[in-house]
Protein backbone atom coordinates (compact mmCIF):
# COMPACT_ATOMS: atom_id res chain seq x y z
CA UNK A 1 0.00 0.00 0.00
CA UNK A 2 1.62 3.26 -0.96
CA UNK A 3 0.99 6.30 0.62
CA UNK A 4 2.86 9.79 -0.68
CA UNK A 5 4.14 11.53 1.71
CA UNK A 6 5.04 15.08 1.58
CA UNK A 7 7.91 16.56 3.97
CA UNK A 8 8.80 20.07 4.67
CA UNK A 9 12.09 21.76 4.32
CA UNK A 10 13.24 21.40 8.16
CA UNK A 11 12.42 17.52 8.24
CA UNK A 12 14.37 16.71 4.61
CA UNK A 13 17.53 16.02 6.85
CA UNK A 14 15.98 12.74 7.28
CA UNK A 15 14.77 12.14 3.73
CA UNK A 16 18.18 13.06 2.22
CA UNK A 17 16.45 16.05 0.90
CA UNK A 18 13.22 14.54 -1.04
CA UNK A 19 10.34 16.63 -0.94
CA UNK A 20 8.22 13.54 -0.79
CA UNK A 21 8.67 9.96 0.12
CA UNK A 22 6.43 7.20 -0.07
CA UNK A 23 5.04 4.83 2.92
CA UNK A 24 2.64 1.97 4.11
CA UNK A 25 0.13 1.81 7.07
CA UNK A 26 -3.15 1.21 7.72
CA UNK A 27 -3.41 4.33 10.04
CA UNK A 28 -1.23 7.56 10.14
CA UNK A 29 0.82 6.20 13.38
CA UNK A 30 1.66 3.30 11.05
CA UNK A 31 2.82 5.35 8.14
CA UNK A 32 5.01 6.93 10.55
CA UNK A 33 5.99 4.14 12.35
CA UNK A 34 7.20 2.65 8.50
CA UNK A 35 8.81 5.96 7.66
CA UNK A 36 11.13 5.48 10.75
CA UNK A 37 12.60 2.67 9.70
CA UNK A 38 14.18 4.43 6.31
CA UNK A 39 14.53 7.98 7.94
CA UNK A 40 15.78 7.31 11.49
CA UNK A 41 14.47 10.38 14.24
CA UNK A 42 11.65 11.52 11.76
CA UNK A 43 9.14 10.05 13.70
CA UNK A 44 10.15 11.61 17.06
CA UNK A 45 9.30 14.85 15.46
CA UNK A 46 5.72 14.55 14.19
CA UNK A 47 4.68 12.73 17.60
CA UNK A 48 5.47 12.85 20.57
CA UNK A 49 3.80 10.49 23.51
CA UNK A 50 1.40 9.04 20.63
CA UNK A 51 0.01 12.15 19.62
CA UNK A 52 0.90 14.78 17.06
CA UNK A 53 3.36 17.60 18.24
CA UNK A 54 1.64 20.99 18.66
CA UNK A 55 3.35 22.92 15.94
CA UNK A 56 2.86 19.98 13.34
CA UNK A 57 0.08 19.92 11.38
CA UNK A 58 -0.50 16.89 9.64
CA UNK A 59 -3.10 17.02 6.28
CA UNK A 60 -4.50 13.74 4.41
CA UNK A 61 -5.89 14.79 1.32
CA UNK A 62 -5.40 18.26 2.51
CA UNK A 63 -7.94 17.83 4.94
CA UNK A 64 -6.59 18.26 8.58
CA UNK A 65 -6.29 15.16 10.51
CA UNK A 66 -7.06 17.03 13.75
CA UNK A 67 -10.59 16.85 12.54
CA UNK A 68 -10.46 13.41 11.49
CA UNK A 69 -9.13 10.36 13.74
CA UNK A 70 -5.83 11.92 14.60
CA UNK A 71 -2.83 9.60 14.66
CA UNK A 72 -5.58 6.77 14.30
CA UNK A 73 -6.86 8.15 11.02
CA UNK A 74 -7.12 5.66 8.76
CA UNK A 75 -5.33 5.91 4.92
CA UNK A 76 -5.83 3.93 1.84
CA UNK A 77 -3.81 2.99 -1.54
CA UNK A 78 -3.15 6.21 -3.22
CA UNK A 79 -4.24 8.94 -0.08
CA UNK A 80 -1.10 12.14 0.11
CA UNK A 81 -0.16 13.10 3.35
CA UNK A 82 1.42 16.52 3.74
CA UNK A 83 3.65 17.79 7.06
CA UNK A 84 3.76 21.07 7.50
CA UNK A 85 4.69 23.43 10.31
CA UNK A 86 2.05 25.45 11.80
CA UNK A 87 2.32 29.40 10.52
CA UNK A 88 0.15 32.49 10.72
CA UNK A 89 -1.43 32.45 7.52
CA UNK A 90 -4.42 33.81 5.61
CA UNK A 91 -5.25 37.50 5.10
CA UNK A 92 -3.99 39.30 7.81
CA UNK B 1 -28.39 53.26 2.50
CA UNK B 2 -27.22 56.40 4.03
CA UNK B 3 -25.09 56.67 7.05
CA UNK B 4 -23.38 59.33 8.88
CA UNK B 5 -19.56 58.98 8.70
CA UNK B 6 -17.07 56.48 6.07
CA UNK B 7 -16.45 54.58 9.14
CA UNK B 8 -20.06 54.25 10.04
CA UNK B 9 -20.42 52.19 6.30
CA UNK B 10 -18.40 49.13 7.65
CA UNK B 11 -20.49 45.78 7.03
CA UNK B 12 -23.68 45.11 5.44
CA UNK B 13 -22.33 43.54 2.40
CA UNK B 14 -24.40 41.75 -0.39
CA UNK B 15 -24.29 37.87 -0.11
CA UNK B 16 -24.62 37.10 -3.98
CA UNK B 17 -25.06 33.10 -5.48
CA UNK B 18 -22.73 31.86 -7.82
CA UNK B 19 -24.98 30.64 -10.40
CA UNK B 20 -22.06 29.02 -12.34
CA UNK B 21 -19.95 27.69 -9.90
CA UNK B 22 -22.98 26.07 -7.85
CA UNK B 23 -22.34 22.46 -8.16
CA UNK B 24 -26.03 22.22 -9.26
CA UNK B 25 -29.82 23.62 -8.48
CA UNK B 26 -29.87 21.99 -5.07
CA UNK B 27 -26.05 22.82 -3.86
CA UNK B 28 -25.74 26.50 -3.67
CA UNK B 29 -22.74 28.56 -3.87
CA UNK B 30 -23.28 32.71 -1.85
CA UNK B 31 -20.50 34.78 -1.81
CA UNK B 32 -19.99 37.21 0.88
CA UNK B 33 -18.37 40.75 -0.77
CA UNK B 34 -16.12 41.72 2.47
CA UNK B 35 -14.43 43.55 -0.67
CA UNK B 36 -16.92 45.80 -0.81
CA UNK B 37 -16.08 47.40 2.79
CA UNK B 38 -14.52 51.18 3.07
CA UNK B 39 -10.96 49.88 2.16
CA UNK B 40 -11.79 47.29 0.32
CA UNK B 41 -11.61 44.51 2.63
CA UNK B 42 -13.09 42.25 5.30
CA UNK B 43 -10.72 43.91 7.90
CA UNK B 44 -12.16 46.75 8.58
CA UNK B 45 -14.57 44.61 10.59
CA UNK B 46 -12.26 43.67 13.07
CA UNK B 47 -10.00 47.17 12.51
CA UNK B 48 -12.84 49.73 13.82
CA UNK B 49 -14.51 46.98 16.50
CA UNK B 50 -10.79 46.16 17.78
CA UNK B 51 -9.96 50.36 17.76
CA UNK B 52 -13.75 51.13 19.22
CA UNK B 53 -13.56 48.39 22.34
CA UNK B 54 -10.01 49.65 23.54
CA UNK B 55 -11.48 53.64 22.92
CA UNK B 56 -14.30 52.01 24.98
CA UNK B 57 -12.09 50.60 27.81
CA UNK B 58 -9.48 53.11 28.21
CA UNK B 59 -6.81 51.90 26.29
CA UNK B 60 -6.60 53.78 23.40
CA UNK B 61 -6.34 57.96 24.28
CA UNK B 62 -5.88 60.29 21.74
CA UNK B 63 -2.24 60.67 20.97
CA UNK B 64 -1.47 57.18 20.88
CA UNK B 65 0.38 54.99 18.72
CA UNK B 66 -1.05 51.67 17.13
CA UNK B 67 1.26 48.90 16.30
CA UNK B 68 0.12 46.11 15.02
CA UNK B 69 1.71 42.92 12.91
CA UNK B 70 -0.03 42.21 9.69
CA UNK B 71 0.54 41.23 6.16
CA UNK B 72 -1.57 44.19 4.60
CA UNK B 73 -5.06 44.29 4.85
CA UNK B 74 -5.42 44.63 8.80
CA UNK B 75 -2.81 47.53 8.40
CA UNK B 76 -4.89 49.30 5.86
CA UNK B 77 -7.86 49.21 8.03
CA UNK B 78 -6.47 50.06 10.66
CA UNK B 79 -4.57 53.42 9.43
CA UNK B 80 -7.60 54.32 7.82
CA UNK B 81 -9.19 54.40 10.95
CA UNK B 82 -6.26 56.05 12.85
CA UNK B 83 -6.20 58.54 10.41
CA UNK B 84 -9.87 59.34 11.05
CA UNK B 85 -9.52 59.13 14.77
CA UNK B 86 -6.13 61.11 14.85
CA UNK B 87 -3.45 58.25 16.23
CA UNK B 88 -0.01 57.59 14.96
CA UNK B 89 0.33 53.97 13.38
CA UNK B 90 3.28 51.51 13.13
CA UNK B 91 2.75 47.90 10.90
CA UNK B 92 5.30 45.29 11.01
CA UNK B 93 5.18 43.42 8.11
CA UNK B 94 6.54 40.70 6.31
CA UNK B 95 9.25 42.32 3.22
CA UNK B 96 7.72 39.58 0.59
CA UNK B 97 4.17 41.54 0.22
CA UNK B 98 2.88 43.03 -3.04
CA UNK B 99 4.13 47.06 -3.39
CA UNK B 100 0.24 47.35 -3.77
CA UNK B 101 -0.32 47.04 0.22
CA UNK B 102 2.74 48.96 1.02
CA UNK B 103 1.55 52.03 -1.08
CA UNK B 104 -1.76 51.89 0.71
CA UNK B 105 -0.34 51.80 4.03
CA UNK B 106 2.06 54.98 3.22
CA UNK B 107 -1.33 56.72 1.83
CA UNK B 108 -3.18 56.51 4.71
CA UNK B 109 -0.13 57.40 6.85
CA UNK B 110 1.04 54.62 8.39
CA UNK B 111 4.86 53.76 9.16
CA UNK B 112 5.77 50.44 7.88
CA UNK B 113 8.81 48.33 9.44
CA UNK B 114 9.55 45.38 6.99
CA UNK B 115 10.29 41.95 9.06
CA UNK B 116 12.10 39.47 7.03
CA UNK B 117 10.53 37.30 4.38
CA UNK B 118 11.51 33.78 6.09
CA UNK B 119 9.24 32.82 8.38
CA UNK B 120 6.24 35.28 6.93
CA UNK B 121 3.36 35.92 9.23
CA UNK B 122 5.28 34.51 12.22
CA UNK B 123 8.47 36.45 12.10
CA UNK B 124 5.71 39.61 11.35
CA UNK B 125 4.12 38.29 15.01
CA UNK B 126 7.54 37.88 16.79
CA UNK B 127 9.24 41.46 15.25
CA UNK B 128 6.00 43.22 16.32
CA UNK B 129 6.13 41.63 20.54
CA UNK B 130 9.85 42.86 20.12
CA UNK B 131 8.55 45.68 19.73
CA UNK B 132 5.58 46.15 22.01
CA UNK B 133 8.48 44.92 24.91
CA UNK B 134 10.77 48.49 23.97
CA UNK B 135 7.80 50.62 23.48
CA UNK B 136 5.30 49.92 26.82
CA UNK B 137 3.35 53.26 25.62
CA UNK B 138 2.76 51.84 22.20
CA UNK B 139 -1.02 49.97 21.49
CA UNK B 140 -0.54 46.67 20.17
CA UNK B 141 -4.32 45.69 19.35
CA UNK B 142 -3.19 42.26 18.33
CA UNK B 143 -5.44 40.80 15.81
CA UNK B 144 -4.31 37.34 16.21
CA UNK B 145 -5.14 37.04 20.42
CA UNK B 146 -8.00 39.94 20.44
CA UNK B 147 -11.12 38.55 20.83
CA UNK B 148 -12.63 41.75 19.47
CA UNK B 149 -11.74 40.86 16.31
CA UNK B 150 -13.90 37.20 16.45
CA UNK B 151 -16.22 39.72 18.44
CA UNK B 152 -16.90 41.91 15.43
CA UNK B 153 -18.03 38.62 13.35
CA UNK B 154 -20.10 37.41 15.59
CA UNK B 155 -21.56 40.93 15.93
CA UNK B 156 -22.17 41.69 12.62
CA UNK B 157 -20.89 39.39 9.69
CA UNK B 158 -22.31 35.77 10.96
CA UNK B 159 -25.67 38.06 11.94
CA UNK B 160 -25.72 39.60 8.24
CA UNK B 161 -25.08 36.02 6.62
CA UNK B 162 -28.21 34.10 8.10
CA UNK B 163 -30.19 37.19 7.70
CA UNK B 164 -29.58 36.81 4.35
CA UNK B 165 -29.14 32.54 4.14
CA UNK B 166 -31.82 31.39 6.76
CA UNK B 167 -31.10 27.64 5.33
CA UNK B 168 -27.59 28.50 5.61
CA UNK B 169 -25.90 24.73 5.68
CA UNK B 170 -21.97 25.85 5.65
CA UNK B 171 -19.88 28.43 6.40
CA UNK B 172 -16.63 29.11 4.28
CA UNK B 173 -13.38 30.89 5.40
CA UNK B 174 -9.83 31.61 5.12
CA UNK B 175 -7.96 30.84 8.28
CA UNK B 176 -5.61 33.71 9.08
CA UNK B 177 -6.28 35.41 13.08
CA UNK B 178 -9.04 32.79 12.75
CA UNK B 179 -11.21 35.58 13.77
CA UNK B 180 -13.78 35.48 10.79
CA UNK B 181 -14.29 31.62 11.34
CA UNK B 182 -14.34 31.81 15.34
CA UNK B 183 -16.67 34.93 15.42
CA UNK B 184 -19.30 34.29 12.39
CA UNK B 185 -18.78 29.99 13.55
CA UNK B 186 -20.08 30.54 17.10
CA UNK B 187 -22.59 33.11 15.80
CA UNK B 188 -24.08 30.69 13.72
CA UNK B 189 -23.89 27.42 15.87
CA UNK B 190 -25.82 29.28 18.61
CA UNK B 191 -28.70 29.52 15.96
CA UNK B 192 -27.80 26.55 13.56
CA UNK B 193 -26.83 23.60 15.74
CA UNK B 194 -25.71 21.67 12.09
CA UNK B 195 -24.09 24.04 10.32
CA UNK B 196 -20.67 22.95 9.10
CA UNK B 197 -17.94 25.54 9.46
CA UNK B 198 -15.23 25.47 7.48
CA UNK B 199 -11.41 26.48 7.23
CA UNK B 200 -9.49 27.23 4.04
CA UNK B 201 -5.77 27.60 4.87
CA UNK B 202 -3.24 28.89 2.67
CA UNK B 203 -0.22 26.45 1.59
CA UNK B 204 2.83 28.37 0.37
CA UNK B 205 5.77 27.39 -0.76
CA UNK B 206 8.76 26.06 1.01
CA UNK B 207 10.25 29.44 1.36
CA UNK B 208 7.65 30.55 3.35
CA UNK B 209 7.74 27.40 5.57
CA UNK B 210 11.70 26.84 4.70
CA UNK B 211 13.20 28.20 8.21
CA UNK B 212 10.69 26.92 10.71
CA UNK B 213 11.89 25.40 13.68
CA UNK B 214 8.32 22.59 13.96
CA UNK B 215 8.92 23.42 17.71
CA UNK B 216 8.09 27.37 17.69
CA UNK B 217 5.36 27.38 15.39
CA UNK B 218 2.24 29.51 15.92
CA UNK B 219 -1.28 28.90 16.79
CA UNK B 220 -3.33 32.55 17.26
CA UNK B 221 -4.75 32.75 20.56
CA UNK B 222 -7.91 33.50 18.90
CA UNK B 223 -8.09 29.78 17.80
CA UNK B 224 -10.48 27.28 19.32
CA UNK B 225 -10.69 24.31 17.25
CA UNK B 226 -13.77 23.29 18.67
CA UNK B 227 -15.76 25.98 16.26
CA UNK B 228 -14.75 24.21 13.33
CA UNK B 229 -16.16 20.97 11.90
CA UNK B 230 -12.86 20.57 9.45
CA UNK B 231 -10.05 22.31 7.89
CA UNK B 232 -8.30 21.85 4.50
CA UNK B 233 -5.02 22.92 3.66
CA UNK B 234 -5.41 24.72 -0.09
CA UNK B 235 -2.33 25.09 -2.04
CA UNK B 236 -1.58 28.09 -4.10
CA UNK B 237 -2.15 25.98 -7.64
CA UNK B 238 -5.59 25.45 -6.69
CA UNK B 239 -6.26 28.92 -4.69
CA UNK B 240 -4.77 30.65 -8.28
CA UNK B 241 -7.13 28.20 -10.39
CA UNK B 242 -10.26 29.37 -7.92
CA UNK B 243 -9.48 32.75 -8.04
CA UNK B 244 -9.64 32.92 -11.94
CA UNK B 245 -12.52 30.75 -12.51
CA UNK B 246 -14.39 33.22 -10.12
CA UNK B 247 -13.26 36.04 -12.58
CA UNK B 248 -14.47 33.94 -15.71
CA UNK B 249 -17.05 32.33 -14.65
CA UNK B 250 -19.28 34.73 -12.46
CA UNK B 251 -17.43 38.43 -12.92
CA UNK B 252 -16.05 38.68 -9.44
CA UNK B 253 -12.36 40.13 -9.20
CA UNK B 254 -11.00 38.53 -5.74
CA UNK B 255 -7.77 38.40 -3.98
CA UNK B 256 -6.17 35.06 -4.18
CA UNK B 257 -7.37 33.97 -0.63
CA UNK B 258 -10.48 33.98 -1.58
CA UNK B 259 -9.95 30.98 -4.45
CA UNK B 260 -8.47 29.19 -1.81
CA UNK B 261 -12.19 29.79 0.28
CA UNK B 262 -13.71 28.98 -3.13
CA UNK B 263 -11.53 25.47 -3.28
CA UNK B 264 -13.11 24.84 -0.16
CA UNK B 265 -16.41 25.64 -0.55
CA UNK B 266 -16.57 23.59 -4.08
CA UNK B 267 -14.97 20.57 -2.10
CA UNK B 268 -18.00 20.88 0.05
CA UNK B 269 -20.40 20.97 -2.46
CA UNK B 270 -19.33 18.44 -4.70
CA UNK B 271 -19.72 16.15 -1.09
CA UNK B 272 -22.91 17.41 -0.50
CA UNK B 273 -23.92 16.32 -4.50
CA UNK B 274 -22.44 13.13 -3.83
CA UNK B 275 -24.43 12.16 -0.79
CA UNK B 276 -27.69 13.41 -2.20
CA UNK B 277 -28.28 16.24 0.24
CA UNK B 278 -29.22 19.89 -0.57
CA UNK B 279 -26.72 23.03 0.59
CA UNK B 280 -26.83 26.20 1.12
CA UNK B 281 -22.77 27.41 1.44
CA UNK B 282 -21.36 30.97 2.00
CA UNK B 283 -17.86 31.56 1.43
CA UNK B 284 -15.94 35.05 2.44
CA UNK B 285 -14.37 37.06 -0.39
CA UNK B 286 -12.32 38.91 1.82
CA UNK B 287 -10.56 41.40 -0.43
CA UNK B 288 -10.85 42.39 -4.35
CA UNK B 289 -7.86 41.73 -6.66
CA UNK B 290 -6.71 45.61 -7.12
CA UNK B 291 -3.55 44.79 -4.45
CA UNK B 292 -2.28 41.64 -6.33
CA UNK B 293 -2.79 42.84 -10.05
CA UNK B 294 1.22 43.66 -9.77
CA UNK B 295 1.42 39.51 -10.42
CA UNK B 296 -0.10 39.54 -13.22
CA UNK B 297 -1.65 36.37 -12.12
CA UNK B 298 -5.52 38.00 -13.78
CA UNK B 299 -4.05 38.43 -17.14
CA UNK B 300 -1.80 35.19 -17.68
CA UNK B 301 -2.18 33.53 -20.62
CA UNK B 302 -2.59 30.57 -18.97
CA UNK B 303 -3.41 29.19 -15.49
CA UNK B 304 0.09 27.33 -15.16
CA UNK B 305 1.59 30.22 -15.97
CA UNK B 306 -0.48 32.22 -13.47
CA UNK B 307 0.04 29.82 -10.77
CA UNK B 308 4.29 30.47 -11.28
CA UNK B 309 3.71 34.33 -10.65
CA UNK B 310 2.63 33.86 -7.38
CA UNK B 311 5.99 31.43 -6.02
CA UNK B 312 7.30 32.88 -3.22
CA UNK B 313 4.91 34.96 -2.17
CA UNK B 314 2.50 35.53 0.66
CA UNK B 315 -0.82 35.73 -1.01
CA UNK B 316 -2.99 35.53 1.55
Amino acid sequence: MAIEVRIPTILRTYTDGEKAVAGSGATLAELFADLETRHTGIEARIVDEGKLRRFVNVYLNDEDVRFLDGIDTKLSDGDSVTILPAVAGGMV
Amino acid sequence: MRYDSPLAAVGNTPLVRLPRLSPSEDVRIWAKLEDRNPTGSVKDRPALHMIEQAEKDGRLTPGCTILEPTSGNTGISLAMAAKLKGYRIVCVMPENTSEERRQLLAMWGAEIISSPAAGGSNTAVRVAKELAAEHPDWVMLYQYGNPDNAGAHYATTGPEILADLPSITHFVAGLGTTGTLMGVGRYLREHKPDVKIVAAEPRYDDLVYGLRNLDEGFVPELYDASVLTTRFSVGSADAVTRTRELLQQEGIFAGVSTGAALHAAIGMGRKAVKAGESADIAFVVADGGWKYLSTGLYTAATTEEAIATVQGQLWA
